[in-house]
């Protein structure tokens, strides 16, 4: 009869790490993209980083905890919103805002996680999305902050965040790396953790996980509010950018919700890898297709749906299927020892 | 006086939102589906209205012959093609599905139609009212819900009174057994996409008449059914309207309060609901 002795359990195979090795390269590269990369090209990947962070928050809340959440776009724009109030009237420094609008994103998604956890299912995504709604219509009016029509930065508050044109991109990219690799270690480190398996169990059956002993509501809450939290942490960046903020962009459902999701869905919800592979895609079409206006959105939404339909892993699902590669390895795996007697 | 008034056209509003409502709350019933293209088949009703208003001279009301049946047939190839496929125990893949399919038809009415707000004209039927007391009411709000009082009771008899209703209890009930006893469950749930469309046909065509509407409207729409949906609690068609005359109460009293809190005065009153009775105030199934 085999015993465990004859098998062991490990993590990570060894293409993980030669892939990993390859992926240190590739970051220590783009930590360096200010000294190689023109201005435009710097700020697509400053994009590209901030998309990629949304669209591994929106994947943890879905595709791991089961939240499907159509309403992101408000602690986005909550975020924004934060941002501008607490450099503007409390004289805040810039990235001290931004730290200051995450826990605050965070602390707000209590109450509100606490009203729509009520709601199931495809109920609680236009939940979601009432609240998003709520959100936007109440900063409207906020004639403080430009009401309906929105604010700018003031120049004195753009120019504090560092000295010189070519410092302040600089450190606006950084930050926004800094920010993907951060989600992407605590997306990675929590699904690595006992709580993550928790999330993993629900994810599978919530039955079973249920009569395993794992409070549910408890871990969705924790997952909810520290997404929220990091959304917003995104979303001041986000508009720490553009400069400029209104309700309408802030809180727009296409620029933050439906675009985030068709990168997830394309990339492959439900793994970590997913959404760096959708958010390459998404920037490919988006490079080459924008130009046609509707007509992009439309063959976005049909990707989408046909995604969903013949590959609902999407693209990693299928990449996974056919090499069982994985980047960040998330489960466990059984080999048997090599046979000491030969 | 003005409160009074104000009550009362919420209330007629109400119907229009219980019409909205109608069709979201028969597929859920049958199929657990929410359909979040929901708004945007509203919006897609009423453009067909303007186009076959525009090219047959028809007044928008008798425009219904023709669109009413172009939309069931319009959700019977939308449910067998593209939607059957999604269903199963993921909540996943008819959600996201049906994003999609929000996206696709907003942008497709944008390209086709432009994104200028357009509004189909019902001629003098749009101003003119009969006065009670001192208030004028107009004849517009009493027909839409006049209309949902009977669209609703129209779809309580069928549910309970007809053989498809039976069909359609029966498959909401368990797929499987429906299918034993000669169901055909894809032609079923199509049926029931179909009845929803048709009931969208006629929110859309009132919606056109009442206000202006461009390819972005949809979502709006499907925030007032569902929160319609909500507070009058899942699976009760006469709770939908029930509450949606409570949203539409709502929203006239936050427009007395403050013009810009109209439509946030809804969603107040929607989340009040869902932290008081999250199950809606007259539910008769689980969500």
């Amino acid at each position: 009869m085999s015993t465990s002795a004859n098998y062991s359990v490990y993590r990570a195979s060894r293409a993980t790490y030669i892939g990993a090795a390859a992926v240190l390269i590739l970051v220590l590269a783009l930590a360096l993209a200010p000294y190689w990369a023109g201005r435009a090209d710097l700020r697509l990947l400053g994009e590209f980083c901030l998309y990629l962070s949304l669209a591994t928050l929106w994947n943890l809340l879905a595709g791991y905890a089961g939240l499907v959440s159509v309403g992101q776009q408000a602690f986005v724009g909550l975020g924004g919103y934060l941002l501008f109030a607490l450099t503007i009237f409390f004289g805040l420094h810039p990235l001290a805002a931004i730290a200051l609008a995450a826990v605050i994103g965070a602390l707000v998604s209590m109450p509100v996680a606490g009203l729509i956890f009520r709601l199931r299912g495809a109920y609680f995504a236009i939940g979601t999305w009432v609240m998003a709604e709520v959100f936007r219509l109440s900063f409207a009016q906020a004639s403080a902050l430009g009401g309906g029509s929105g604010t700018s930065l003031p120049v004195a508050i753009a120019r504090s965040l560092a000295d010189g044109r070519a410092a302040r991109e600089a450190t606006s990219y950084w930050l926004a790396l800094g920010i993907a690799i951060l989600v992407i270690a605590i997306a990675y480190l929590f699904l690595r953790s006992r709580r993550g398996l928790a999330l993993t169990a629900i994810r599978d059956n919530e039955l079973a996980a249920a009569s395993l002993g794992i409070d549910i509501w408890r871990t969705k809450f924790v997952v909810y509010v520290v997404v929220g939290g990091l959304t917003s942490l995104v979303g001041a960046l986000i508009f720490l950018q553009k400069l400029r903020i209104s309700p309408d962009a802030a809180f727009s459902v296409n620029d933050w919700t439906a675009f985030v999701i068709f990168i997830v869905v394309i990339g492959g919800i439900g793994s970590l890898e997913g959404p760096i592979i959708g958010t390459i895609v998404f920037f490919l079409l988006r490079e080459t297709l924008a130009d046609l206006g509707a007509i992009y959105l439309i063959v976005l939404g049909a990707v989408a749906i046909a995604v969903m339909l013949f590959a609902p892993k999407g693209l990693f699902g299928l990449l996974y299927d056919r090499t069982g590669f994985r980047l960040f390895p998330l489960g466990y795996r059984v080999q048997p020892k090599p046979d000491k007697e030969a | 006086m003005d409160w009074i008034n104000a009550i009362i056209q919420g209330g007629l509003l109400g119907g229009l939102y219980a019409l909205f409502a109608a069709g979201l709350s028969l597929i859920f019933g049958v199929m657990r589906l929410v359909n979040i293209a929901h708004g945007d088949l509203i919006v897609l009703a009423t453009y067909l209205g303007l186009t076959v208003t525009a090219a047959t001279g028809l007044h928008p009301l008798a425009a219904l012959v023709i669109v009413v049946p172009a939309m069931a047939a319009l959700g019977y190839a939308l449910q067998r093609g593209i939607l059957n496929v999604t269903l199963g125990d993921d909540i996943l893949p008819p959600l996201l599905v049906t994003f999609g399919l929000s996206i696709i038809i907003q942008n497709t009415l944008l390209e086709t139609y432009s994104a200028d707000p357009r509004k189909l004209s019902a001629g003098p039927l749009e101003i003119a009212s009969l006065t009670i007391g001192g208030l004028s009411i107009g004849y517009l709000p009493l027909l839409m819900f006049a209309t949902a009082l009977i669209v609703i009771a129209g779809l309580q008899f069928i549910f309970y009174q007809t053989a498809l209703g039976r069909a359609f209890r029966a498959v909401s009930d368990n797929q499987d057994i429906a299918q034993l006893m000669g169901l055909n469950r894809r032609h079923v749930f199509a049926l029931a996409m179909a009845l929803s469309l048709a009931v969208t046909a006629i929110a859309g065509i009132f919606l056109g008449i009442r206000t202006s509407f461009d390819p972005a409207t949809g979502p709006a729409r499907l925030i007032f059914g569902f929160e319609a949906v909500i507070i009058g609690g899942l699976g009760n068609l006469w709770g939908t309207l029930a509450g949606g005359m409570i949203l539409g109460i709502a929203q006239a009293i936050g427009a007395q309060i403050n013009p810009g809190w109209q439509i946030l005065a809804g969603h107040i009153a929607f989340l009040a609901v869902l932290a008081v009775r999250p199950r809606g105030l007259f539910p008769r199934i689980n969500g």
